[in-house]
């Protein structure tokens, strides 16, 4: 009976042993070199409990006393959530169509996929600042940004949907002489439509969210509100600001969830 | 001979009910009222939108060409910007796995820790990591460490939601089994429910690197380090050359990251 | 000795699935329960092992009183039952060996089981009964890798690492196909013999209940209306076991009780 061996050990995640030590040396080495290399003033950060701990007894009770502008800011961030989302939405379907592999020449599609890849990169906050420099302060630099932020999210996911349709029916349209209209009306758009209003809806939400970050570099609606709390130290009205967005994120996310279900 | 239409007497046919139709056309027009009220009410300067398409030309046009001088610096910060959202997303995905196992309704001790649980993913991923950043540049000062706290504090909502919703989907009954071996409660979670969520968790963890990568290049507008504090200053001082060279930089930065994040995935799922 | 003694379970306020049961079982006899669905079976096999909570009754093994366990003194007494499920219940992305060496895993210490350093004899004592049950060779293959048959002898071995003083199986071979299903059942039979253990099992498949095993119990909604060699099952019995509905049958109790 004693034939058998007495000693398992798990078969290694990276088999090659060569590589795995590699891959263990390597992260140490970096953990190491970040930890030791970047640059935190530890000073600063002690006196940070204490300045915590000013910010926080400022911060409460949250003061809802300049509700007005709250609410200025908010209906803000609100229009420009829904401008941004039907110029974006409306600007994506082309270019989806541009980034189907399978609907587009190859040309196009390159150029397509090139919009998407350089409006997915940027952060909003980083479109914001370029557009208020361009067209200055305010909502309509935050209106442009967020147009920009919905064609690199709902042309990826509409492109991709793009590719996935059944080709079959596109050939039976054209089968009966279709014009190319008509074909993309009646083959192409009832594939795509369910997905494009789950995306719309879905978009809006993430609008309102990001509309109220890019206000912060000057690009309008409640970001803007909280940027000048904060800047003038107003720590009670910025919490109260913050209260308010934490709980219009989650109504719009609940109630975006619900439609969602609803539609698809 | 007589048509389909003679024989069936109905020549006309509609895709929807009167009640269809009218829902329809309810749901266009609330989005159209919704455009229209934003589009009049919203307090922008009509003559800068109509100038905005030139104001544009001339920015990219001030642009070009790119300025390379300080290349050697801005891809310094770019390295130090990658650390922070490495160096976060490990910090975070270590801290988020208590937060997850708590919020998910199949392991919570009881509900009050359910509650607790739930209230620290909603707060987390309720508020921005620009606005985390705000509080945090305000506590500890402009800087690195503000720029980590920050994105630690969003992405631990993020992971362990998603890893909390793994936990609850788990298949049960191996967790059963290992109950009735006379296991003790963490080694049931060790052996039954660990390798389970194991592919969620990298999954998520690679997917938060890659989005922590991209909030990481703006963290420096608010003073939260990395490559966004150049940025500013090169706006700040209307060096747009140099401005084009750290987008095209930020730009380079996403792409890599999203091809070692697609390589990551299929070599680790 | 595995004595249960007016064991009552009933889920909510509905009927009870168990009704006012009595079963002993001694020395290594292999039993086989046997009823449709709904009869309760599974149930009685859980509350032994207390993955179901017992209404009232008692059970006692080997002289421990089992019903009133909590805690550690519940998972001391459970590492002694070994159970085998329908389902397999294996842990799909674990090794073959690591699920197996979890059938040790009150024995051993937390760490040990993290940093997956089982005792030598646990080792050794793994490789000769997978050897025994013929997955020897899969001990580095992950468990979802394996056929049917295969993973229900990983979960056989599971429980026999134990070292149970009785072995619970739960229509073990339901999910298998004829073939191996008789396969698995010789293998419980012989391994009872070998190891001297008593083996509780739940099965549908009368024919094989009748070639496998020493001894049959018939249940029928919560009771035991049958318990006798395979030899004394005869037609009338059968469908004495086989009939009626749960809802019928309840209701019939009911207007007894009153």
């Amino acid at each position: 009976m004693s034939d058998h061996p007495d000693t398992w050990s798990r078969p290694p995640f990276i088999a090659n042993p060569w590589l795995r030590w590699a891959t263990y040396i390597g992260l140490a080495v970096y953990v190491v070199w970040v930890l030791a290399t970047i640059p935190i003033d530890w000073g600063r950060v002690v006196e940070g409990v204490e300045r915590a701990g000013r910010i926080f007894g400022g911060a409460f009770p949250p003061s809802f006393e300049r509700s007005g502008l709250l609410i200025d800011g908010f209906l803000e961030s609100i229009k420009i959530a829904v401008l941004a989302t039907a110029g974006g939405v409306a600007l994506s379907i082309p270019i989806a169509f541009m980034a189907a592999r399978n609907v587009a020449p190859m040309p196009v599609f390159y150029l397509g996929r090139a919009f998407i890849i350089v409006a997915r990169s940027f952060h909003p906050v980083i479109v914001a600042i370029i557009f208020v420099k361009a067209v200055g302060f305010g909502p309509f630099a935050g209106v442009l940004t967020l147009v920009v932020y919905s064609i690199g999210f709902v042309a990826k996911m509409l492109a991709e949907r793009i590719e996935e349709i059944d080709m079959g029916q596109v050939e039976a349209m054209r089968a009966s002489g279709a014009p190319f209209l008509s074909t993309l009306f009646y083959a192409v758009f009832p594939q795509i439509m369910p997905r494009q209003i789950g995306l719309t809806i879905y978009q809006l939400d993430s609008n309102l969210r990001a509309s109220a970050v890019v206000g912060i570099v000057g690009a309008g609606g409640i970001g803007a509100t909280l940027a000048n709390a904060f800047g003038r130290y107003d720590y009670d009205f910025a919490l109260a600001i913050t209260i308010v967005i934490v709980a219009v994120i989650l109504v719009s996310e609940g109630v975006s969830g619900y439609i969602r279900k609803r539609v698809g | 001979m007589s048509s389909i239409a003679e024989q069936f007497g109905r020549e006309d046919w509609t895709r929807h009910t009167p009640k269809q139709k009218a829902r329809r056309f309810g749901t266009f027009a609330a989005c159209a009222a919704a455009i229209a009220w934003a589009l009049t009410s919203i307090e922008v300067i009509w003559a800068w939108v109509w100038d905005s398409p030139e104001q544009m030309g001339d920015l990219f046009g001030r642009m070009y060409p790119p300025d390379p001088t300080n290349l050697g610096a801005i891809l310094r910060v770019l390295l130090e910007t990658v650390n922070i959202a490495t160096i976060a997303t490990a910090i975070a995905v270590i801290m988020s796995l208590p937060v997850a196992y708590i919020a998910a309704q199949n392991t919570t001790p009881n509900r009050a820790t359910l509650w607790i649980g739930r209230l620290i993913l909603v707060t987390s991923r309720s508020v921005n990591t620009i606005i985390w950043a705000l509080l945090f540049v305000a506590i500890f000062g402009p800087g690195v460490l503000a720029g980590i706290v920050a994105i630690m504090f969003r992405s631990i909502g993020f992971i362990g939601k998603l890893l909390g919703e793994a936990i609850e989907e788990i298949d049960k009954r191996p967790v059963e089994a290992l109950e009735a071996t006379g296991a003790s409660r963490f080694k049931v979670i060790a052996y039954a429910i660990v390798p389970q969520v194991m592919p969620t968790f990298w999954a998520v963890s690679i997917l938060r690197w890659d989005i922590n990568l991209r909030e990481s290049t703006v963290l420096g507008l608010v003073g939260a380090g990395g490559i966004g504090i150049i940025l500013q200053g090169a706006i700040d001082t209307f060096n747009w050359p140099e401005a084009a060279t750290v987008l095209i930089a930020i730009l380079v930065l996403v792409i890599l990251g999203e091809i070692v994040s697609a390589f990551l995935r299929r070599r680790i799922l | 000795m595995l004595k249960i003694t007016d064991l009552v379970k009933r889920y909510g306020g509905g009927d009870p699935v168990l009704k006012n049961l009595d079963l002993t079982i001694e020395g290594e006899s292999v039993v086989s329960i046997i009823g449709s669905s709904g009869a309760g079976k599974s149930t009685l096999l859980r509350c032994i092992n207390r993955l179901v909570e017992p209404t009232s009754g008692s059970i006692v093994l080997n002289g421990t009183e089992l019903t009133a366990l909590r805690g550690a003194k519940l998972r001391e007494a459970r590492r002694k039952i070994g159970m085998v499920f329908q389902g397999f219940n294996l842990v799909d992305r674990l090794t073959v060996m690591e699920n197996v060496q979890s059938g040790r895993l009150g024995y051993i210490s937390t760490w040990s089981a993290i940093m997956r350093r089982y005792p030598k004899e646990d080792i050794r004592r793994a490789y000769e009964l997978m050897e025994r049950v013929g997955i020897a060779h899969y001990a580095n293959t992950r468990a979802d890798q394996l056929s049917g048959g295969e993973r229900q002898r990983v979960g056989v071995v599971r429980a026999l690492m134990q070292q149970p003083d009785i072995l619970l199986a739960d229509e073990p071979t339901a999910s298998l196909d004829p073939k191996t299903s008789e396969q698995i059942m010789g293998l419980l039979r012989d391994l009872a013999g070998e190891l001297k253990l008593p083996v509780i099992i739940n099965i549908h498949n009368v024919t094989e209940a009748k070639e496998y095993t020493d001894r049959i119990v018939g249940m029928r909604y919560g009771r035991i209306i049958f318990d006798d060699t395979p030899a004394q099952l005869d037609q009338d019995a059968m469908d004495r076991i086989y009939s009626g509905s749960p809802h019928a049958d309840r209701a019939e109790q009911t207007v007894a009780a009153q």
